[in-house]
């Protein structure tokens, strides 16, 4: 479904735009073309490869290949700043202002007006910031500091500096993820504007309501590649739901099925104010159940708030019918649950420290004699573990920070299975590791659940959640919006609950 | 339940080496030994070039100089692997010193009982600063800094400029006594080596220790591990506190005299030792034996320059500069280490660039 030939020359094209990380290709062939003086939308599901596109026309991360133009002429951004220059604006989805300083020194950071005496003209910054603020229509003292706005003003800002900038493209990465519905209204009448004075707009979102709304172009890209585009006139919410997903997934990774046991884990109207509401689901013993949904919908927040890592404000949190008390991680380690998470170096290892002291880490309290604790008493623990997951690592000794990605993943991973846990919680369990050592992953979950573990897996891979999860829960704006069997998740029924694409947008359309 | 058996595919285990390196290339190449074998030449040095230090006193009085110091590096050097720091130790030393003091002299308690009483207080010291820091989540170093000025206000308000010297002799001297008569060991190394052994089986040989080297390399890890940071925090500025506050005791009765200004200053060699001893001021790496010589080189320095008649400002001199380099060493290897591995990997990414321009090239 590629679109048109474009009459004019776009503001912005790239194509077949790829970028690698190590061994991780993030952007295989990425193209888009967006044309002066309109709305462009750019769709795809988690890990498509839209901010890594994204942070290349930024000048954040340099291609490794293809052609990228700006205005016609072949452009190669080094760096933000030059990126900038040229005239592109990105506006993230948090903007990152200084609190301290006022709007309109946020606005005018780095480029402040210079008076006599090479003095700042305050004056003249202050003039200027409030007619950028008349120009969009806003009601925002330039005076005050940036610390309390709320993310919708805050983005404001970053509009007004980029007009200020005279940029001529806006790229806004998931702009709306954030804000509420007058918020969203004032912020489309913005880009509207903009758009009719004639600048390029890219608008990142996974509400596809929204899409229909604002754009009217859209280009979709999945696993790192160029889809299509196509005028939102002439589209459905159907066909972009089956561009975007568009694989056979089921072949992918079988998980063998095992008989169901009791509940494990029973979670009963867990709620954090602005992160999750009254969320209840169970795990049974041998079912891995998936948490879908996109980034930033809350599921890495529940399984942190059952773990313990984080405050939850109501609800219970039950193992074996057992309470788990909240905020303590070592409680919950107690009852038998285990918490592979989301940041493998941050939150996942010590990764200065050694193999089998990250291996050893939860369990050490089990491996002192008489009190003491010794680096053998360690290494003979650690030294199976890291066998059964095939570690590939020269001794026990090594610092974890010397090893690949998929075999830090194993070294965390080993370190909750020596726990004995009964519940497994994963999160992103193969996010940025080799395809081999996914599939060795997946093995692992499928045995496990085999064995009778519990397993609570989240994962912004759709097709790793369809295949390997018996049941998926989909998680949408901190509360779960669908419960789909095995045989009943397909990637539209997840992809429609994930972005609640289904109810909103034949309104719009109709 | 039963434990998890997985099966390989292959059916086989594999084992592995504990160690990369022989274990003379672990124990010899580290930064400790380095410092080990510099007390071990400059005291070898001194002997022979230095007149009078051969001298059995010599050994003895550094030694009674140094045990302040050696007491309190014992729980800095946990507070610091973890990325805290403690500056109030010096200020628990002083207030410690006052109670004894007062208590002995005003209160008419035994030496015993005003030493118990004085160590409390310090673990009560420390306890609050473990408390704003740990639970309140407050800086150390501006804690620390605020309770050095509270803690030692609170000595030298109580005393004033005054001094208390009537001390029973019998305590007077025993912190002075000798372990065995005509040899330089005082007594104060018995304690000294009582709580060395406590603190090297609680950093190197307990779960406690592997966990505050954890919260030193990465806080948040060691949360996600189970392992309660803020209580393992709390309980080493108590120490901190308790150990400084027994320092307190014996630098009152070595002396003989109790007074708000005692140590006035301490805790920058108190760190400075630690420092020089081999531990990171950014946290999770150190060990104790590396301190304890640390302090030594430190006190070995200050006994031969004060036999070779140099003032303390000359000694400080060079104490400064010897720790300056010691922080200069590490980074200077971490960025020679940094500088050897950048270039093993700098091949890659440049030959992808290369390939992205001619790509563009020929497509542009």
């Amino acid at each position: 479904m590629a679109g048109p030939a474009p009459a004019t020359t776009p503001v912005l094209e790239l194509q077949d735009v790829r970028k690698s990380f190590g061994s991780v290709a993030a952007l295989r062939s990425g193209s888009l073309a967006v044309q002066a003086g309109s709305i462009h939308a750019l769709i795809g599901e988690n890990g498509a490869g839209k901010s890594t596109l994204v942070k290349i026309v930024a000048g954040v991360h340099r291609r490794d290949s293809g052609t990228f133009r700006f205005q016609g002429e072949d452009v190669d951004f080094g760096s933000t700043a030059s990126s900038k220059a040229a005239g592109i604006a990105v506006i993230y989805q948090e903007p990152t202002l200084f609190p301290d300083l006022s709007v309109t020194e946020n606005i005018f950071m780095g480029r402040q007006p210079l008076g006599a005496g090479r003095r700042i003209d305050r004056a003249r910054m202050h003039e200027e910031a409030l007619s950028l603020f008349e120009r969009l229509g806003v009601q925002i003292d330039p005076r005050r500091p940036a610390r309390g706005l709320s993310i919708a003003d805050q983005q404001v800002i970053e509009i007004a500096k980029a007009i200020s900038l005279d940029a001529s493209l806006l790229i806004m990465d998931e702009p709306t993820a954030a804000l509420s519905g007058v918020e969203v209204e004032r912020l489309f009448t913005i880009a509207r504007s903009l758009r009719d004075e004639g600048r390029g707009l890219v608008f990142i979102s996974h509400r596809f309501d929204e899409v229909f709304a604002l754009c009217d172009t859209v280009t979709v890209m999945r696993d790192g590649e160029y889809v299509g585009t196509n005028a939102i006139a002439e589209t459905t919410n159907d066909e972009l739901v089956a561009l975007m997903v568009g694989r056979e997934v089921a072949e992918l990774f079988p998980k063998t099925p095992a008989p169901l046991g009791d509940v494990v884990l029973d979670v009963q109207g867990l709620s954090s104010a602005g992160t999750f509401h009254d969320v209840t689901f169970q795990v049974r013993a041998g079912e891995i159940v998936g948490l879908a949904g996109l980034v930033g919908a809350g599921r890495s927040e529940i399984a942190r708030a059952v773990f313990g890592v984080d405050k939850y404000d109501a609800g219970t949190v039950t193992m074996n019918g057992k309470p788990v008390p909240a905020n303590r991680p070592r409680a919950a380690i107690g009852s038998g649950i285990a918490f592979v998470a989301e940041d493998r170096r941050k939150q996942g290892l010590v990764v200065e420290e050694s193999v089998a002291r990250n291996v050893a880490s939860v369990i050490r309290r089990r491996l002192t004699k008489g009190g003491l604790l010794t680096s053998g008493a360690e290494n003979k623990a650690a030294g199976p573990w890291a066998s059964k997951l095939e570690v590939k690592t020269n001794a026990l000794d090594m610092a974890a920070s010397t090893m690949s990605g998929g075999n830090q993943q194993k070294v965390v991973i080993a370190k909750w299975l020596a726990t004995n846990p009964k519940l497994l919680i994963i999160d992103e369990p193969t996010r940025g590791i080799d395809i081999g050592t996914k599939s060795e992953v997946h093995r692992l979950l499928s045995e496990l659940a085999g064995q009778g573990m519990a397993i609570l897996m989240i994962s912004s891979e759709l097709p790793e959640v369809l295949g390997m999860a018996d049941r998926v829960l989909v998680v949408c704006e901190g509360q779960i919006t669908a419960e789909l069997d095995r045989a009943e998740a397909t990637p539209e029924k997840v992809m429609h609950a994930a972005t609640r694409g289904a109810s909103t947008t034949e309104e719009i359309k109709a | 339940m039963s434990t998890p058996v997985l099966t390989r595919p292959d059916g086989q285990a594999r084992t592995y080496d504990a160690y990369a390196q022989p274990w003379w290339k672990r124990t010899l190449l580290t930064r400790e030994m380095a410092i080990i074998a510099l007390v071990v030449a400059v005291y070898a040095w001194s002997m022979g070039n230095v007149a009078n230090f051969d001298s059995p006193l010599t050994l003895y009085y550094l030694f009674l100089d140094v045990a302040p110091l050696l007491l309190i590096a014992l729980p800095m050097t946990l507070i610091i692997i973890t990325g805290e720091i403690d500056l109030s130790v010096a200020s628990v030393v002083g207030l410690s010193s006052v109670l004894v003091g007062v208590l002995v002299q005003d209160g008419g308690l035994s030496v015993p009982v005003a030493a118990l009483i004085a160590i409390a207080v310090g673990a009560v010291c420390g306890a609050f600063n473990g408390f704003l820091v740990a639970y309140v989540g407050l800086p150390s170093l501006a804690v620390t800094i605020g309770t050095l000025a509270l803690y030692r206000g609170i000595a030298v308000g109580i005393l004033g400029t005054t001094a208390k010297t009537d001390f029973p002799e019998k305590w007077t001297d025993l912190s002075k006594e000798r372990i065995i008569e005509g040899q330089p060991y005082p007594m104060i190394l018995i304690p000294f080596l009582v709580l060395l052994l406590g603190f090297v089986l609680l950093l190197h040989f307990s779960p406690f220790g592997r966990g505050v080297y954890d919260i030193g390399l990465n806080d948040e890890a060691a949360q996600f591990a189970g392992v309660d940071v803020a209580r393992t925090k709390l309980w080493l500025f108590l120490l901190a506190g308790a150990v400084s506050a027994l320092a307190g005791v014996y630098f009152t009765l070595r002396f003989g005299s109790a007074r708000g200004d005692n140590a006035n200053g301490m805790e920058l060699q108190v760190i400075a030792a630690v420092l020089l001893g081999g531990v990171s001021i950014f946290g999770g790496r150190g060990a104790l034996h590396g301190v304890v010589a640390g302090v030594l080189l430190i006190g070995v320095i200050s006994s031969a320059m004060r036999l070779e008649g140099q003032t303390v400002n000359v000694i400080n001199i060079v104490i400064g500069v010897l720790l300056v380099l010691s922080v200069i060493s590490t980074n200077l290897l971490g960025w020679v280490s940094g500088q050897v591995r950048s270039r093993t990997r700098g091949s890659r990414p440049s030959t992808s660039r290369a390939q992205s321009g001619t790509s563009s090239t020929t497509e542009g």
